[in-house]
């Protein structure tokens, strides 16, 4: 066991995969000599040359495009795009082509790569710094979606995601990538991406949440426990595949949901989760499943990030709300 | 000139030396010798700002900021090019533009600080925000450069990107759209010889930027980024030959970022002091001055008083900025959509109810 935070918990599974992968290939913009912007792949590149981690030029279509080809031509590539708010030239790849190359080609060619990227605000970024766009990719069919909330399960995750032999992207919640330190098995291990993580069991309200959310959802249940609410959190863990059981299971038992976002409201992981509630656990309900996500704006600047961000009262708020309906 | 500097020849564009000596006079541009010293003290007057800006920052009281530390006579001599009629589509690095467009330093210090009203940039005649997604803003250039052509208008549009940017599939479409329509648009690369820690010859494997023009059938020319006169003289060129309507021009400047992309940034990772100390000699600033001196129009002691002035006038509008409102809840709403939307306006009342409920929150 290591203390690590999540950095340091990434850059061990990529150095994990890389040694006893030959096919692992990491590559993005200033990933290589300077070790991404984070320090994500720091050290990477020394350890197992510039052929294997390196830069690229400065193109995230060229980036995903060409992680395409070599996943087509056998090797699993792991790329890095450097922000969550700089992957959109990308698209056209992720939605065209490495979704839909296992499917065209019936099954022939496959698309084993994930595509990393730090998302989420409250840092004080600059614009386009601070996006939560999980939403975007959880649309599209073809493509895996995972999150980690801690050290532990971003090295166990990305160690399953770039062991998967689908699209994997792997989103980084960047305000707690040195926020959250815990010891971690220095070991290889993975945890099966497409199941949820109950953080803690409760009775009266399920909380679910996934990335840097969960931590201010465990912060709520405290304000929530001193009122004598007891709060059941998931950590959804992987947007999609979305583990129904677990939700199912939860709620059957509180009768109470609500699912907590950093992402703008409509049409997102919260709406969907309340959706799957309405149609598996209905008659279970009582009381109206709830979203507390950000605004359906865009990420303001940092002096008004304060207005936008999810707060733990804000979920206490709605906690207290659900309970008492 | 585009000719005489065809990129295929191979031949940067550059009037004076590394030490302010004229080494080419034919291109020498037709300046009076106050408007040298005024394009010098602009120049001077973006460093201290640019500078004190990055002070700042250090002591915590702006956020990240991309200083320009090392390039200012492109944004210096394109300040002094660009009409109040032009447009400028910038990127995000060239402030002495911006402030020639009239944008102020206030409302540059406000968007660093982190209010989006800085970026109206109320007093820039046809000056676009400033664009962090890497070359995407080229297209809007070529896009404005239509409606000058439909119009028949007597403007051009000046566009910046960064080495890094012409990776960007956004500036090949840029300029093969530019080039199809014949639009007046002007591209000023700033290649700066780095993309955050990623080295030029990591960007390409072509010889520079500006040979890229001839297969979109467009002008090019490489031109020595620090040196004043020569982009002073390849703008006016690039400017009179667009308005003209002979189509866009691509400048590649020749730079080098002494700083770092960002205050983020820890340059020692990937380069140098050896290279600094190299680029240390073209330094743009150093080199006017050089020339200024020759003729005897460098006064030390006026020159420090200047600093002085310019410290107390940008540290006033620092502190102008500092003292700005707070940011009103409705500030994140009232800028998306020509009309609020119910649903917003719903989800703005039901957040307004929760800060009610937070000040009775005892916890």
């Amino acid at each position: 066991m290591k203390i690590m935070n999540m950095v340091n918990a990434i850059n061990d599974a990529l150095d994990i995969k890389l040694k006893e992968d030959e096919s692992v290939i990491v590559y993005g913009e200033d990933v290589g000599v300077e070790g991404g912007v984070f320090r994500v792949t720091e050290g990477l590149q020394l350890k197992y040359g510039a052929e294997r981690v390196f830069d690229s030029p400065l193109a995230e279509s060229g980036i995903v495009g060409t992680a395409v080809g070599m996943a087509v031509a056998g090797l699993r590539p792991v790329v890095e795009m450097q922000f969550c708010g700089f992957v959109y030239p990308a698209m056209n790849q992720i939605i065209s082509h490495a979704s839909r190359m296992h499917n065209r080609s019936r099954g022939r060619f496959k698309t084993p790569m994930v595509i990393r990227f730090p998302y989420g605000g409250g840092i004080n970024a600059l614009e386009h710094h601070s996006e939560s766009m999980e939403a975007l990719y959880g649309h599209i069919p073809g493509v895996k979606v995972v999150i980690p909330s801690t050290p532990h399960d971003a090295k166990g995750l990305l160690i399953s995601a770039i062991e998967s032999n689908d699209t994997v992207i792997f989103m980084e919640p960047k305000r707690i990538y040195r926020a959250i330190k815990q010891e971690v098995s220095e070991e290889k291990f993975s945890i099966p991406l497409g199941k949820a993580h109950i953080v803690s069991q409760g009775t009266d309200v399920t909380v679910i949440a996934y990335g840097a959310m969960v931590r201010e959802v465990q912060k709520a249940a405290v304000m929530a426990k001193n009122e004598g609410i007891s709060v059941e959190i998931i950590d959804l863990r992987s947007i999609y595949p979305i583990d129904k059981e677990t939700i199912k299971e939860s709620v059957k038992k509180t009768g109470r949901v609500i699912t907590v976002t950093e992402s703008p409201r409509s049409f997102g992981v919260a709406s969907e989760i309340t959706q799957i509630v309405n149609e598996e656990v209905f008659l279970y309900l009582e009381a109206p499943p709830k979203r507390v996500t950000s605004f359906d704006t865009i990420v303001p600047l940092p002096k008004g990030e304060h207005h936008y961000m999810v707060s733990p009262e804000k979920i206490f708020y709605e906690i207290e709300r659900t309970v008492k309906y | 000139m585009f000719n005489t500097y065809n990129p295929l020849n191979n031949s940067m564009f550059r009037i004076m030396d590394n030490f302010g000596k004229i080494i080419n006079t034919d291109y020498f541009p037709d300046l009076l010798d106050e408007e040298i010293l005024k394009a010098y003290h602009d120049m001077l007057f973006a460093r201290t700002a640019d500078l004190m800006t990055v002070s700042y920052q250090r002591q915590g009281r702006i956020y990240t900021y991309p200083p320009n530390y090392g390039q200012e006579a492109i944004a210096g001599a394109a300040g002094k090019i660009i009409q109040d009629d032009d447009w400028l589509v910038p990127a995000f690095r060239e402030m002495g533009a911006y402030l020639a467009k009239g944008a102020t330093l206030k409302e540059i210090f406000l968007v660093f600080m982190g209010y989006e009203d800085g970026s109206k940039f109320e007093y820039a005649k046809n000056m676009l925000p400033t664009s962090v997604p890497i070359a995407s803003q080229l297209l809007h250039a070529v896009g404005i450069g239509y409606e000058i052509k439909l119009r028949k208008k007597n403007q051009a549009v000046f566009t910046f990107v960064g080495d890094g940017g012409t990776s960007e599939g956004d500036f090949h479409e840029a300029l093969n759209f530019a080039g199809v329509w014949k639009v007046p648009v002007i591209f000023i690369v700033q290649n700066n010889q780095y993309g955050i820690s990623t080295p030029f010859r990591v960007q390409t494997a072509s010889d520079g930027i500006a040979i890229k023009s001839i297969a979109y059938g467009i002008k090019g020319i490489q031109v020595d980024g620090n040196d004043f006169f020569a982009m002073f003289a390849a703008l006016k060129n690039a400017s009179q030959y667009a308005k003209s309507g002979n189509g866009p021009v691509l400048i590649e400047a020749v730079t080098y970022r002494k700083g770092p992309h960002t205050t983020s940034d820890d340059p020692t990772k990937y380069r140098t002091k050896e290279e600094e100390t190299e680029w240390d000699e073209k330094d743009p600033l150093k080199r006017l001055k050089a020339f200024l001196n020759d003729k005897k129009l460098i006064d030390e002691k006026a020159e420090e008083i200047l600093i002085e002035q310019y410290i107390a006038e940008i540290d006033r509008q620092f502190s102008e900025a500092e003292n700005y409102p707070k940011y009103p809840l409705n500030d994140v709403f009232d800028y998306l959509y020509d009309e609020m939307p119910e649903d917003l306006k719903e989800q703005k009342r039901e957040h307004e109810k929760f800060l009610k409920w937070k000040e009775n929150l005892k916890m």
